[in-house]
C-alpha cells in the first residue's frame, strides 16, 4: 500500500475532505471509484470500497482517500458541495456499483440507459448480459430545477427547448445536450452522456495485462498509443520496472507524435465546424502522413497496440528517422498555412474570443487538465510538475494561455503541436542504442527463434500468454500527461494476471461535466465551437 | 425545329429504359448519413477528406438529416443505449435506403462483448455490407460504396426494400 493512502471512516468523509482540500491544500479532485471486494480472497470488513483521488495545488503530490462503505443503500456524504467535478463522478458510482451518496442533488444513471437494471461493474453482475432499451429520458427532470433557480418558465419566458445530439454532425460522436433557449440564447443547459458506454472497466476485469492494451487504443482513438503507454507505464510501476532507455525514447516519440496527432485532428474539426473547410484539409492530410510511418511502424493507423508491459512489440525499422522528419515537415506546413489562413482572420477572430471563459479558479474546481486547463492560465503538465521518461531532460516550454476562452483552448493546442515537434526531433537525435524490452522472463516475451528452438522458450511463451504478467498484490494510481490532460489508471491488482479492477481517470469525462455550465449565456453556435474546442473524445468519456 | 428531320432528333435525344435512367441516377449520387460514434468514425472522416475522396465515387454529399440521405453509414460502436436512436434514424430516411455497417463492432459488436455493446447493428436494422476491420482503411469504406452501387443495379426498381425485416426494436 503506498504511503500516500490513508483509510477513512465514513462518518469522517466530508470533513477529512475538506480538510484536505481547505488545509493542506488538495484542490484538484482526480477522481473517485469504487471496489466491489465480493471476490477477493481475504475480504476486508465491508463489501464496497470508495476511492478519493485529489491533487495537490504543486501539481506534483497526490492523496488518496480509501473508504469503506458500510451500507450501499444509505451510501457517504456527497462531497459534490466541495468540487463540481464530483457531481458526475459520485452519480457514475452510483450508476456502476449502486452506491448512495447523500445530499446528492440529481442522483442517477449517467453512463447506463435510464431503464437499465442493475449495477453492472459490481462483481455479481454477469459481463455478457446485455438489456434492450427503448425510450429515451427527456432531461426535464435535470432542466426543470435549472429553469427554476434562474427563475424562468418556459411559457412566460417564451423559451424553447432544443436537442443538440445525441446524433448531430457538431457533437463530434454521441453526445447529447439538452439546452433551453431565449432566441438564440442558451440561458440553461443539461447533458447526457454514455452512449458510447462500452465496458472499458468490466472488460479489464475479465483480460489479462496484455490483452487490455486493445482495449486502451480505444479510450481516446485520436492518440492511441498514449493510451497504450499510460497503461503500460501505470502497470510497470506496479511491478517496479523501468523499461530500458531506448524503449523510453520510442515512447517519446510516439506519445508526442500522438499529441499532435490527436490536437490536429481536434482543431481541424473545430475549424470545420467555423465554416474554415480548407483549414480541414491542411490540418487532417499531414496526419494521414503521421498514419503511413505509423503503419509502417505498428501495422495500424489507428489503433495500434503496439505496448506490451514492459516495453513494446518490435524495434524501430530501418530508415524511421527520415520517414519521421519527412512527416514533421508536413505537419509543420499544415500548421503554417491553417496559422496564416486564421490568426489575422477577423471572423476566426470575433467568433471565438471571450466566448465561454473559465477562470482558473474554476477549471479546477471543475477537474479540467491538460490543454484546457493551461488555457485557463494554470501552468499544470505533469511533463513539468512530476517529470517521467527524462521530460525534464528536454527544451521544451509549456503552453499557457491567459482568459481560458474557446481562444485560448485552440490556440494553446496550436503552440503544443510546435512544442511537440520540438521534443520529437531532440528524441531523434539522442535515441539511444540496446534493448527495447526489460529482461525478463516473467513480463517480456521470449524471441521467436526461442519459442521455436527449445521447450523452454515454449513453456515461456505459453504461460505469458494463458496466465499473463502477475503483477503484485496492491492497488496504484498511475497519471500520465495524454493529449486531453491526465489521463490516470488506477488498478487494484489480487496478485494474478488479470487485475481485479481497473479505473480510467478520463479527463473528456470532466471536460463534459463543465460544458453544460459553461456555455450558458452563450448562443448556440458559440456552444459549437466550445464543444470543439474542450475536444471530447466519446471513447475516453463514456470508456 | 423541323421535327420531321430524324437526323437532327437522334442528336438530341437517347432512348432508354426507365430502370437504368433511375438506377444511373441513384448510382452516381448516393447521399450518407453518417452515424459515427467511435474509432470507425475518425476514419470515416478520413475517407472523406482529400487524400481518400469519396466524392470520386459520387457520395460526398453527406447529410446531417436523414431525411435527405439514402445511404447510412453505422461507423463505430452501438450501444444498447444508442439503438433506439439507430432505429429511429434508419426509420425517417425515405425509401429506397441502404446501410452499410463499418468496422467489427457495426457489424458485429467486435470485442465488445458485454453489457454494453449490441452485437451487430443487424440486430436493429438490416445492412447491406458489412465491413471488416477495426478500424477498416479508408479504402474498405469506399469499396463498400461501390458495393452498394453494384447491388442496387440489380435490385427491382419500384419496390420497397427489406420488408421481411422484424429487428428487436420493431413492435416495441
Ligand atoms: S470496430 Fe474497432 S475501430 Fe471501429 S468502432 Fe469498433 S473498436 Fe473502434
Amino acid at each position: 500500500m503506498s504511503d500516500n493512502l490513508h483509510l477513512i471512516k465514513s462518518s469522517e468523509l466530508l470533513e477529512t475532505i475538506t480538510k484536505a482540500k481547505n488545509e493542506l491544500g488538495f484542490t484538484l479532485l482526480l477522481d473517485i471509484t469504487a471496489v466491489d471486494n465480493l471476490y477477493k480472497s481475504h475480504p476486508p470488513f465491508t463489501r464496497f470500497e470508495l476511492i478519493y483521488i485529489l491533487r495537490h495545488t504543486n501539481f506534483k503530490d497526490i492523496v488518496i482517500y480509501k473508504v469503506a462503505v458500510e451500507d450501499a443503500e444509505i451510501g457517504v456524504e456527497s462531497i459534490s458541495s466541495l468540487f463540481s467535478s464530483a457531481d458526475w463522478a459520485e452519480r457514475e458510482i452510483f450508476d456502476q456499483y449502486g452506491i448512495h451518496f447523500k445530499n446528492h442533488k440529481t442522483l442517477k444513471k449517467i453512463l447506463n440507459h435510464n431503464e437499465f437494471v442493475g449495477h453492472p461493474l459490481r462483481k455479481d453482475y454477469e459481463i455478457t448480459k446485455g438489456q434492450y432499451c427503448t425510450v429515451s429520458q427527456d432531461l426535464m427532470d435535470e432542466m426543470k430545477p435549472l429553469l427554476d433557480e434562474r427563475d424562468l418558465d418556459m411559457n412566460k419566458d417564451d423559451l424553447m427547448i432544443v436537442n443538440l445530439g445525441p446524433s448531430h454532425p457538431a457533437s463530434h460522436g454521441t453526445i447529447r445536450t439538452l439546452a433551453a433557449l431565449d432566441g438564440e440564447t442558451i440561458v440553461a443547459a443539461a447533458a447526457e452522456v454514455g452512449y458510447l458506454h462500452r465496458g472499458f472497466e468490466k472488460s479489464c476485469e475479465n483480460h489479462n495485462y496484455n490483452q487490455i492494451i486493445p482495449y486502451t487504443d480505444r479510450l481516446n482513438y485520436c492518440s492511441a498509443l498514449m493510451n497504450n503507454i499510460a497503461f503500460a507505464k501505470t502497470v510497470e510501476e506496479m511491478l517496479d520496472i523501468t523499461v530500458p532507455d531506448r524503449g523510453i525514447f520510442i515512447r517519446i516519440i510516439l506519445a508526442e507524435l500522438s499529441r499532435v496527432i490527436d490536437h490536429l485532428v481536434c482543431l481541424a474539426a473545430g475549424l470545420l465546424d467555423m465554416g474554415g473547410q480548407t483549414n480541414y484539409w491542411y490540418l487532417f492530410n499531414p496526419r494521414n502522413n503521421a498514419y503511413d510511418f505509423l503503419s509502417k511502424l505498428t501495422g495500424a493507423r489507428l489503433t495500434n497496440s503496439y505496448m506490451r508491459i514492459g516495453g513494446m512489440t518490435h524495434d524501430l525499422y530501418d530508415g524511421w528517422q527520415s520517414d519521421l522528419e519527412d512527416v514533421l515537415v508536413k505537419i509543420d506546413f499544415g500548421i503554417t498555412e491553417s496559422l496564416k489562413m486564421i490568426l489575422h482572420n477577423r471572423i476566426y477572430n470575433d467568433r471565438i474570443q471571450n466566448v465561454s471563459p473559465v477562470s482558473a479558479k474554476q477549471a479546477i474546481d471543475y477537474g479540467f487538465t491538460g490543454p484546457n486547463l493551461r488555457a485557463s492560465g494554470v501552468a499544470y503538465d505533469l511533463r513539468f510538475s512530476d517529470p517521467y521518461y527524462y521530460y525534464d531532460t528536454f527544451d521544451f516550454n509549456m503552453v499557457v494561455g491567459s482568459v481560458g476562452d474557446t481562444y485560448d483552448r485552440m490556440m494553446v493546442r496550436f503552440e503544443e503541436m510546435n512544442e511537440s515537434i520540438k521534443i520529437i526531433k531532440q528524441a531523434i537525435k539522442r535515441m539511444p542504442g540496446g534493448d527495447i524490452n526489460v529482461a525478463d522472463k516473467r513480463i517480456t516475451m521470449p524471441s521467436k527463434e526461442c519459442v521455436y528452438g527449445g521447450i523452454e522458450g515454449m513453456m515461456n511463451q505459453f504461460k505469458l500468454v494463458i496466465d499473463g504478467v502477475k503483477v503484485p498484490e496492491g492497488e496504484h494510481y498511475g497519471a500520465f500527461e495524454a493529449a486531453n490532460g491526465e489521463l490516470g489508471f488506477y488498478i487494484v491488482s489480487d496478485g494474478s494476471g488479470t487485475p481485479y479492477k481497473v479505473k480510467v481517470r478520463p479527463p473528456s469525462f470532466y471536460h463534459m461535466a463543465a460544458y453544460p455550465k459553461i456555455i450558458e449565456n452563450y448562443q448556440v453556435a458559440d456552444a459549437i465551437m466550445t464543444l470543439g474546442s474542450l475536444n471530447i473524445i466519446a471513447g475516453e468519456m463514456d470508456r | 425545329m423541323d421535327l420531321s428531320n430524324t437526323h437532327l432528333l437522334d442528336e438530341a435525344v437517347v432512348t432508354t429504359k426507365l430502370d437504368a435512367v433511375v438506377t444511373w441516377g441513384r448510382e452516381a449520387s448516393l447521399w450518407p448519413f453518417v452515424f459515427g460514434t467511435a474509432c470507425c468514425a475518425i476514419e470515416f472522416m478520413a475517407t472523406a477528406a482529400s487524400r481518400y475522396d469519396i466524392s470520386r465515387f459520387g457520395a460526398e454529399v453527406l447529410r446531417f438529416s436523414p431525411r435527405h440521405a439514402d445511404l447510412l453509414i453505422v461507423a463505430g460502436t452501438v450501444s444498447y443505449k444508442q439503438a433506439p436512436i439507430l432505429k429511429q434514424i434508419w426509420d425517417q430516411m425515405p425509401e429506397p435506403k441502404w446501410c452499410v455497417a463499418v468496422g467489427a463492432c457495426a457489424s458485429t459488436g467486435g470485442f465488445y462483448d458485454n453489457y454494453t455493446t449490441l452485437q451487430g447493428i443487424d440486430e436493429i436494422v438490416p445492412v447491406d455490407v458489412y465491413v471488416a476491420g477495426c478500424p477498416p482503411r479508408p479504402e474498405a469504406i469506399l469499396d463498400a460504396v461501390m458495393d452498394i452501387q453494384r447491388q442496387l443495379k440489380r435490385e427491382p426498381k419500384f419496390e420497397l426494400r427489406n420488408t421481411e425485416f422484424k429487428g428487436k426494436l420493431d413492435d416495441v
